[in-house]
């Protein structure tokens, strides 16, 4: 099962290395990893997206809680929060009807297109993993040139 | 006043209460040598960088204090490697200097330059890499503090040359503050009482008692706990001296080559308490069999031990002495454990550890000679292989801190230099590296450091011409095909004489008690060279995938 943990973490030099270091060596699999600042600038905040059991899920908290520079972790699966992921999607669109067929879905989705090529859109989309994710597959028929995402920030919602 | 970054240091070890550093010098650390030349601080000069930290271990392991060790940049740094990754797998807490090339160069390749932190990553607590002299006095605090508190364990110090030579105004912190860090010491006490009514309801009770007892100082408390409740106790490999073996309750060692009564005992048990100790594949066999019957309790300062192979009912996070106290004021004595106890008795007097005597030494018997002349006072360390499980089957240990052993990571080559950090560290205590001929090669060269710091460590090698652990898994499971097990040796009694130590050879049983005595006896650091029977074999012993309670050999 997917789980979300958000890993609040002092802002030091290799603190990165440590934690994906964590999950290479004992053979955890994160699905999605992001990190920025937060509200302060010392301490980091990671949001890793993982497939696993609740004994390993349970293993990587304690592991991560561990760290010597991890000030907390919070698990926010199945709790009431706030998840969204920004997606840039460069969509084929080599005649004008895949074009315009293209830019209506994109509408309907509040999604914007912020670069129009000869034959190609780039399509930049936020929501939650279901939304984000539906998008992607009404766009995938069109051909995906080429995807970016940045992976799940989450925070919960009091 | 302002200090050099090398001042800065070596006054903060000396703030630290850092007495001996186990080192090897190098370009990368000449300021720091420089800064101890006149220094209150000993330094052993080690002939290896991989020693250094195996001593600065069973310094630790023996004194209970922080163990230091140092090297240079690069080759230096990586020599450490070894000895650190060992002190984590036991939790030791040993800090550990490495110098590096100045902070400009770092990531150009630049000459003996390795990414120490990088590499030594996943096998320490925590490590830093100081790249300014203003944060030095702080991160060796830091680095006492975290290498020492919680589940202690080794803590990498790595300092460019240019912040050694760099000067500040130096101010040692009374105290520092981490937010992220913060071990629970104290059990839950929900917990604690859940743990009292399990006891009491309990008929098959059983006591697991790991390193963490001997590492918390709860070897009284631990005692106390047992004798008060009558509940018998088995120790793991590193838990050995954490319950005196002398008493009625000891089962002695448990697992792979743990006694017959020990395992039996496990697998009855309606009640496990394991205490400091983390369920390690070689203590539970196959894991679907192990305490079957259990109620299954966990006392340990580190969360991630908890759960982590064995499903635990009663978690009780804490120091295992805070808890073992709190647990002392609670129980009391259990006036159903007769018929368990009986039944104990009787597996301990079907099934006693033992070997037969033959013309030949039996490597057995030698261990029971220097239990019987130390009397059980001695600090054993011991390398790896049949040598460490004869030790911890035949040495009779009652105290705490007398066995240092490489149980988590199995390193060949630790006895030797950890018997000389032990020595350095408990001068007056009769110290034996117990051997075998194979390991006591990988750094025999440390013969030379107990010999120029009058270091007088006894070795005893129990020369049986093998690498006679993996000879025994080729004898049992691969057919007798002895691939690559045979060793030839070079004359141990030449080596010992020159690097001007004494040396003993021993090819009779009846000179084996005198061989020992003599080499106590004598001021020198002593290698015992004992020709023991080749192919005598650890038993009994569960083969690997199977439950603890199916035990092969060892049948009188
Ligand atoms: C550094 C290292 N290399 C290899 C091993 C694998 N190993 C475990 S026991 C053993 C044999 C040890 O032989 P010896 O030191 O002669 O001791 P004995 O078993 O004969 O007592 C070996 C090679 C190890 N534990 N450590």
């Amino acid at each position: 099962m997917k789980h979300t943990i958000c890993c609040l973490v002092e802002n030091k030099f290799g603190v990165l290395a440590r934690i994906a270091g964590l999950f290479s060596s004992r053979g955890f699999n994160i699905n999605s990893l992001a990190v920025g600042e937060t509200e302060d600038a010392m301490v980091s905040r990671m949001t890793i997206v993982l497939d696993a059991d609740e004994r390993i899920l349970e293993q990587v908290i304690k592991q991560l809680r561990k760290l010597i520079d991890v000030i907390k972790v919070i698990d926010l699966t199945g709790q009431d929060s706030v998840e969204r992921e920004l997606m840039l999607i460069k969509v084929n669109t080599s005649d004008t009807v895949a074009k315009s067929e293209a830019m209506q879905i994109v509408d309907i989705f509040r999604a914007k297109i912020v670069d129009v090529g000869a034959k190609s859109l780039v399509v930049e989309i936020t929501g939650d993993e279901k939304k984000v994710e539906t998008l992607l597959e009404l766009l995938r028929p069109f051909g995906i040139k080429e995807l970016a995402r940045t992976g799940k920030i989450a925070m919960l919602r009091k | 006043m302002k200090k050099t970054g090398a001042q800065i240091l070596i006054e903060s070890l000396i703030k630290e209460g850092v007495e001996i550093i186990f080192g090897y010098p190098g370009g990368a650390t000449l300021s720091i040598y420089d800064a101890l030349y006149d220094a209150p601080i000993k330094h052993i000069l080690v002939r290896h960088e991989q020693g250094a930290a195996h001593m600065a271990d069973g310094y630790a392991r023996a004194t209970g204090k922080v163990g230091v060790c140092m090297a240079t940049s690069g080759p230096g740094a990586t020599n450490l490697v070894t000895g650190i990754a060992t002190a984590y797998m036991d939790s030791v807490p040993i800090i550990a200097i490495t110098g590096q090339v100045p902070t400009p160069m770092i990531g150009n390749d630049a000459f003996q330059e390795a990414d120490i932190t990088g590499i030594t990553r996943p096998i320490t607590k925590h490590n830093y890499l100081v790249k300014d002299v203003k944060d030095l006095a702080y991160v060796v605090k830091e680095a006492f503090y975290i290498a020492f508190s919680g589940r202690p364990g080794p803590v990498l110090i790595d300092i460019p040359k240019d912040v050694q030579a760099a000067s500040t105004e130096y101010h040692y912190p009374d105290k520092i503050s981490l937010r992220s860090y913060n071990p629970t010491y104290y059990g839950h006490p929900g917990q604690i009482k859940k743990l009292v009514e399990v006891i009491q309801k309990s008929e098959r009770p059983v006591i697991y008692a790991g390193g963490g007892v001997i590492i918390a100082n709860a070897s009284e408390e631990l005692k106390k706990f047992a004798e008060t409740t009558g509940i018998p106790v088995t120790t793991t490999l590193l838990g050995l001296g954490g319950f005196p073996e002398t008493s009625n309750l000891s089962l002695g060692m448990l697992g792979m080559h743990g006694t017959r009564y020990a395992n039996y005992a496990v697998t009855e048990s309606d009640l496990l308490i394991g205490i400091g100790a983390r369920f390690d594949d070689r203590v539970t066999g196959k894991l679907s069999d192990f305490a079957p019957k259990a109620t299954i309790v966990h006392i340990d300062i580190d969360p991630t031990s908890i759960s982590k192979s064995v499903e635990v009912d009663i978690p009780i996070v804490g120091d295992v002495k805070n808890v073992l106290v709190e647990l002392n004021k609670l129980v009391k004595k259990k006036d159903n454990l007769k018929p368990w106890l009986d039944k104990i008795e009787k597996w301990k007097k079907e099934y006693p550890l033992g070997y037969k005597q033959g013309k030949e030494i039996k490597p057995q018997f030698v261990v029971q000679e220097i239990s019987r002349i130390t009397k059980g006072n001695a600090i054993i360390a011991t390398e790896v292989g049949q040598n460490q499980m004869w030790s911890a089957q035949f040495y009779k240990f009652a105290k705490p801190r007398t066995f240092l052993s490489s149980g988590g990571l199995g390193t060949m080559g630790y006895g030797f230099p950890a018997s000389i950090g032990a020595k350095v560290g408990c001068p007056d205590k009769i110290v034996f590296d117990i051997a075998g001929d194979g390991s006591f090669q990988m750094n025999l060269q440390q013969l030379a450091t107990a010999v120029q710091f009058k270091i007088a460590v006894k070795v005893a090698i129990l020369n049986n011409g093998f690498l006679g652990m993996v000879r025994q898994w080729q004898e049992l499971f691969f057919n007798k095909r002895y691939s690559q097990t045979p060793i030839e040796n070079p004359d141990f009694v030449k080596i010992a004489q020159a690097y001007g130590a004494m040396g003993i050879r021993v090819t009779k049983p009846e000179d084996v008690g005198p061989a020992i005595s003599k080499a106590i006896e004598s001021p020198l650091p002593v290698v015992i060279d004992f020709h023991v029977a080749p192919e005598e074999n650890v038993f009994p012993m569960v083969p690997v995938g199977s439950p603890i309670s199916e035990m092969i050999g060892g049948l009188a």
